[in-house]
């Protein structure tokens, strides 16, 4: 388990690194996402030291993104007061991306001929 | 014996009460989530912030002396973004033989989700830094809070945007694609990973693996996506 947390650690330094090195607009954990899938497909032995904790970790993503969603308390007076626009742009956003995705994917996959799954 | 006000005060101040209050949150909502049958309205993390939130509101806390606990828990978003490396990688051959489709699907969803936001935001009246904050709603939040902080947004605004745009997703999308008829488990998990990120992700695995494979790699490629499309459509919607 140590190791694979020193390689998620590692990867993400890395990744912050480049990012603000070279001053890049993408942050430092996807940086560090794509130098992981370099070292994986480098190593596929890697795999067996990242998984159990990469898994672990996958398997609980909802219990991260909790301390965040609290802020809506620190930002409650702004939130309230535009509260049916933010929703009416967030629902119709979300639901119009989901759509634009699945209807390109199916268009594109069917042009290209069905492939079995 | 120490009073219960003592107790309180020392309770209030360790970061071990926000941590602890957090996790036993979370067991709770998750629970009840499991028990309900994963219903999309039972939503964890909805369910979580509101306890989390009601706590604070009751003992009159503030939010510093709360993420002072929690920050445990959200450091580990970085950790989390790079471990999405493992189902990206288990999927690398069945992404690389439909690269074509998800190239296309990930460049036209990111593209609306950025768009329709900006647009939508300016029509309804919002001010520049409401709609800033809320161009990449859709991304993983550790990426979208540095987005928005480069676009001149207000980061804790966005993370809490990030996590409602998550939870939309997450509740929307088995009714919606089930009326669009939509059967391709990769096209279903694919759209709400690019569309509600982790969140979306996270409901994608409880309905079907092989969406949630494809919703992490949806969530993976528009993080990406998003922290290169943000800046440009910015430039050229507002």
């Amino acid at each position: 388990m140590l190791s694979a947390i020193a390689l998620l650690l590692t990867s993400q330094l890395v990744g912050e690194l480049i990012a603000r090195g070279l001053d890049w607009p993408v942050p430092g954990p996807v940086l560090g996402l794509a130098l992981m899938l370099c070292i994986l497909t480098l190593r596929p032995s890697i795999l067996g030291t990242v998984r159990p904790t990469s898994s672990v970790i996958l398997a609980n993503l909802s219990l991260l993104f909790v301390p965040a969603g609290v802020g809506v308390l620190a930002n409650f007076d702004i939130l309230l007061r535009y509260w049916a626009a933010i929703a009416g742009v967030l629902v119709l956003s979300t639901m119009l991306s989901m759509m634009a995705s699945v209807g390109t994917f199916l268009l594109v996959r069917n042009l290209m001929g069905r492939r079995p799954e | 014996m120490t009073d219960v006000a003592t107790l309180w005060s020392y309770l209030a101040a360790t970061p071990l009460t926000w941590l602890t209050l957090t996790v036993v949150c979370y067991l709770c909502a998750a629970k009840l989530s499991e028990v309900l049958g994963h219903t999309p309205l039972a939503n964890p993390v909805l369910w979580s912030v509101i306890g989390v939130a009601a706590l604070l509101t009751l003992t009159g806390e503030d939010y510093p002396t709360y993420f002072e606990g929690a920050q445990f828990i959200h450091f580990l978003l970085g950790p989390a973004t790079v471990s999405l490396a493992v189902p990206l990688y288990d999927n690398f051959e069945s992404i690389r033989r439909l690269a074509a489709p998800l190239t296309v699907a990930l460049l036209a969803g990111s593209v609306v989700a950025i768009g329709s936001t900006i647009l939508l935001a300016q029509a309804f009246g919002l001010s520049d830094t409401l709609i800033l904050s809320l161009s990449p709603k859709s991304t993983t939040a550790p990426v979208a809070i540095g987005v928005s902080e480069a676009a001149g947004g207000s980061p804790s605004i966005t993370a809490v945007l990030v996590i409602v745009t998550g939870v939309i997703g997450a509740i929307i999308v088995t009714p919606m694609m089930n009326v669009l008829g939509v059967r391709d488990w990769r096209a279903r998990g694919f759209a709400v990973g690019v569309a509600a990120h982790g969140i979306g992700t996270a409901r994608a695995f409880q309905v079907h693996p092989t969406a949630g494979a494809y919703a992490g790699v949806g969530m993976a490629l528009n993080a990406l996506m998003t922290a290169f499309l943000v800046p440009l459509l910015v430039a050229l919607l507002l």
